[in-house]
């Protein structure tokens, strides 16, 4: 059955020929049958998994590609990729239904639905990449169809915001190669499963600090982190839906998920030196989210914003280097995939109906008004805040049980800072999704929507935005089946722990 | 004594050679301007036809040898590589001629004339292993194209005699005082070590210890020139603008190839003994050469400007594995071939558009490609790939190979801090690069169908599937490079 994940790439990349081939008014339709193929073949992996041996890699391929610079195609799965190939392949799905109900302008479904294509093909290559070279080119896939998937189809400011994500990707991805050869140099393999066996053998600790900080500073960037975030919440707030829910979804997540893969297992020295450091940047971005998003007034950005907040969990858990704090980065991961994603939605089922996403324009009274569309984005809003119960809640309060208990080789005292701030940043999220609902969702119906007819939900955006619910619900209710197929590999990457 | 001559070693340069005097003499017999362009191909597939055969023979020949050892022209893995490169790239630039000479009402005969010449200075500069031959093909590469850049034509603001006469003159007065500065250099080694040959000359350097650093400099200017390398590089844009279209092609490609050939040669093997001197030389002229390239492309509106400073941008990192050939000769020549082939592919693949687009627009303004995905999709298609290719991001894999191949070498040898400067300049690269593809997505209204003729359209197809090829399978030239390596150690 190892032909699986070849196929589960093989899947869009047909689609994306046979969309460029056919008429354009088949695009979309057959984008969403590329999607549910992919979406079938990852179905189909998670089942052909082996759970009891979730810490090693599974459905492996390996086959030499280019074989001068040692550049193969290892691809395979295990208890890290697992779960985000999944998210991967739903997101797609449903970003694919949701176009069927509505293209943003200019239309042109070939070309966006090709490059929506091309991201998928991208971010699911990123995440069952098993070699090194083969990882970052996967990874510069995502860039050049996600920027004209923004200048395109964007909002009114695209060109620039479209600009400013790529030019700061490509900047992270840069030092990201300078980093991934150092380690080439010092490990003597690209194969990121032997490497990461490896735990730094014949890297000396200053070498060690060296490529963690140019790997760092490159996933920093796509996860991203504070400072290095400004990109963000012009992309989010400009792109059209599709663009947002899978640049928020998916693409952050890859710089994430190359701490976990490659950053921590195969640079173990250089991690415990940079982690305070790191643990500190995502403090302050958990704070620094939160407090840009008590004054944001337009719906997009105050979402975005809201990422950096939580993106800052996530680095948080991983800075701690335990087993505990990357499971909880994981976890926050698929958590922020599911609420951001279903909350970006939202936001762009908002724009369509009433025309802007202008919070104190749309005033409040939407559970009024549109009491299904007001009802989950209520839900959402709660479930990103963190409520008990709910995916966003094990994220966040692991990382900060993970912050309470660091890697005895880190210093405690700063992790215990962080813990506290981190804490001050869950209820200044809290304070800010309060006051969004009672501006937005709650109060009476504002004066220029009273006599506007607001459009119920159709059966697309029921059917795209369901699985997330229903994920989101699952994930936060029984959060061990997705912990259990997690930790075997984290413990696996971290080397026992 | 009597030396025996192996011609079936010289066959490419004698190709090229006979190619360049039947073209007069068909031109005297009255040959139309389609049997000239004809005949111009015939002798560039020759010259290709010869370099497979003596590739699929796969020892390496030699001539003009010493009775001491050493030889002047050597055939082995790396000359077939150079002289291929450039008889392919020779073969576009001649479709890429066609249209434009005929459009202009040029003289084909003189103009293919010159170009198989400077064809024949480029296949001989491949194979030469000592120091005269070296610089007497640079000159041979040099001399018709001083005459090719002055080829009257279309032109901005129809001043088009002044600006081509001032471009040549530019590119000659640059080129003499550069080959002046080599000669020097050359005449030094020579007094030093009483050797031109490049295995000698390493070997007498290589005895007489740490003597003359200055002379390897020196030899170097003559090359840096010709691949336009910061400080050498300030008749690139003025030349690259001023002259025909193809000539800019041309330079770009076949003219920079030979002078990175030579360089690699006079280098790597003539001064290996000074490797630790030069490779610290190179990766700052490698560095200066791309930021500088780049920052200036940044600003240009015109699109062959833009395309000669990205070109000069290109040749630091061609350049930059060069700066660890003190560590690792092999994987910098290794690196540096890989990345000159596959510019080679994509830069043609970009003038032929660019061509092609000269012909409706004169000025070619980069204001002029907006809306052309709309009046010529596919060529819009094709330039947006070679361009993003150029900028060295999926989908244009060959490109981002290319890069992975500069970077491994830069990092495995340990040279850190040209990375990081590579990583910069990869950035400021993509946004002009990206800027130019994305207006071709713009709306002009009413523009008509942009005709594309047949031979530029050939000449673009070709460049654009070698370079999807590479993008697919780059294995072909990762493998046909290690061919080239016996010349170093």
């Amino acid at each position: 059955m190892s032909a699986l994940v070849p196929i589960l790439l093989a899947a869009p990349l047909a689609g994306l020929v046979a969309v460029l081939a056919a008429p354009a008014r088949a695009a979309v339709r057959l984008g969403l049958a590329t999607t549910l193929a992919t979406l079938a073949a990852a179905v189909a992996i998670a089942a052909a998994f082996d759970y009891g041996r979730a810490g090693a890699v599974q459905l492996e391929v390996d086959a030499l590609w280019v074989a001068t610079i040692g550049l193969s195609l290892h691809l395979g799965v295990d208890g890290v990729s697992l779960p985000l190939v999944l998210l991967t392949a739903l997101l797609s799905v449903l970003c694919l239904v949701a176009l069927q109900q509505r293209l943003p302008a200019p239309g042109r479904p070939k070309a966006l639905v090709a490059l929506l294509l091309a991201l998928v093909l991208g971010m699911l290559g990123t995440f069952v990449a098993l070699d090194l070279l083969l990882f970052f080119v996967f990874f510069e896939v995502v860039l050049i169809p996600m920027y004209f998937v923004i200048a395109v189809w964007g909002g009114d400011g695209r060109r620039a915001a479209a600009y400013k994500f790529i030019l700061y990707t490509l900047l992270g991805s840069g030092l990201l190669l300078v980093g991934l050869l150092m380690i080439y140099a010092g490990g003597g393999t690209l194969d990121m499963v032997q490497l990461a066996r490896g735990h730094g053998a014949g890297m000396s600790r200053g070498f060690q600090i060296a490529a963690f900080l140019a790997v760092g500073i490159g996933l920093a960037v796509k996860a991203p982190m504070w400072p290095l975030h400004t990109w963000l919440p012009d992309a989010h707030t400009e792109a059209p839906t599709v663009g947002s829910v899978l640049l928020a979804g998916v693409l952050l997540k890859m710089g994430t998920y190359g701490f976990v893969r490659i950053a921590l297992p195969m640079l173990p020295d250089g991690a415990v030196a940079v982690a305070p450091y790191l643990g500190a940047l995502a403090v302050v971005g958990i704070l620094y989210g939160a407090l840009a998003c008590l004054g944001q007034t337009d719906l997009k950005r105050l979402i975005a914003y809201s990422s950096v907040g939580h993106m800052g969990f996530v680095l948080l858990g991983i800075a701690t280097l335990t087993p505990v704090g990357v499971n909880a980065a994981l976890f926050g991961n698929i958590a922020h995939g599911l609420i951001t994603g279903l909350l970006f939605f939202l936001a762009g089922a908002v724009k369509d109906r009433y025309g802007t996403a202008d919070i104190p324009r749309l005033g409040g009274g939407m559970l009024a008004k549109a009491p299904q569309l007001g009802g989950l984005l209520v839900f959402a809003a709660v479930a990103s805040m963190g409520l008990p119960g709910l995916a966003g809640f094990w994220g966040e309060m692991l990382a900060l049980l993970g912050a309470f208990r660091p890697d005895p080789s880190l210093a405690r005292t700063p992790f215990l800072i962080f813990m506290a701030l981190g804490g001050i940043g869950t209820l200044l999220t809290a304070a800010y999704f309060l006051t969004l609902l009672r501006q937005v969702a709650q109060g009476a119906v504002a004066q220029e929507w009273r006599n506007v007819r607001i459009p119920a939900l159709t059966l697309s955006e029921v059917a795209a935005w369901t699985p997330l619910v229903t994920a989101t619900v699952a994930v936060g209710l029984w959060p061990r089946t997705l912990l259990a197929i997690t930790d075997p590999a984290v413990r696996a990457l971290l080397g026992g722990g | 004594m009597v030396q025996s001559i192996d011609y079936a070693a010289l066959a490419p340069a004698l190709a090229a050679a006979i190619g360049a005097l039947l073209v007069v003499l068909a031109d005297l017999a009255g040959a139309g301007r389609r049997a000239l362009d004809g005949l111009t191909l015939l002798t560039a597939g020759t010259g290709l036809a010869t370099v497979f055969l003596l590739a699929a023979e796969g020892a390496s020949r030699r001539t003009f040898c010493l009775s001491g050892g050493g030889c002047s022209y050597v055939a082995d893995g790396f000359t077939l590589l150079i002289q291929g490169l450039v008889l392919a790239a020779a073969a576009i630039v001649v479709l890429l001629s066609s249209p434009v000479l005929t459009g202009d009402r040029l003289p084909t005969a003189e103009y293919h004339f010159l170009l198989l010449c400077a064809v024949t200075g480029a296949v001989t500069l491949g194979a030469a292993r000592d120091l005269i031959t070296l610089v007497v093909a640079l000159e041979v590469v040099s001399l018709p194209v001083f005459a090719l850049t002055a080829f009257p034509g279309r032109r901005p603001g129809g001043a088009a005699g002044r600006v081509a006469g001032e471009a040549a003159l530019k590119l000659f007065l640059f080129s003499v005082v550069s080959t002046a500065v080599t000669l020097y250099g050359i005449a030094l080694l020579y007094g030093v070590t009483g050797e031109l040959q490049l295995d000698r000359l390493a070997a007498a350097l290589a005895r007489a210890g740490p003597g003359e650093p200055v002379a390897a400099v020196l030899t170097i200017a003559g090359f840096a020139f010709k691949v336009a390398a910061v400080p050498f590089h300030f008749w690139a844009p003025d030349v690259y603008q001023g002259a025909p279209v193809p000539v800019a092609a041309f330079l770009s490609v076949v003219s920079k190839s030979a002078g990175f050939a030579g360089l690699i040669l006079v280098l790597a093997v003539g001064l290996r003994p000074y490797a630790e001197t030069w490779s610290v030389l190179l990766g700052v002229l490698a560095a200066t050469t791309m930021t500088w390239g780049n920052l200036v492309a940044l600003r240009q509106r015109h699109a062959v400007r833009l395309l000669a400073w990205s070109s000069v941008a290109q040749s630091g990192y061609i350049l930059a594995p060069l700066a660890i050939a003190h560590r690792e000769p092999s994987l910098a020549v290794q690196a540096t071939l890989v990345y000159l082939v596959i510019y080679a592919a994509m830069n043609l693949g970009a003038f032929g558009v660019v061509t092609a687009v000269s012909r409706r627009y004169a000025r070619n303004e980069l204001e002029d490609y907006r809306g052309l995905a709309r009046s010529a999709p596919l060529a819009a298609a094709a330039l947006g790939f070679f361009l993003i290719c150029l900028a060295g991001l999926p989908p244009g894999l060959a490109g981002l190979f290319a890069k992975i191949a500069v970077f491994r070498a830069v990092v495995l040898g340990g040279a850190g801090w040209l990375a990081v400067i590579l990583a910069i300049n990869t950035v400021i690269g993509l946004y002009y690069y990206l800027a130019w593809a994305v207006r071709m997505l713009g709306v002009r209204a009413g523009e008509p169908r942009l005709a594309v003729p047949f031979p530029l359209g050939v000449a673009t197809a070709v460049a654009a599937v070698v370079t999807v090829g590479l993008s697919v399978a780059p294995a072909g030239v990762f493998g046909l490079v290690p061919l080239a390596l016996p010349l170093t150690p």
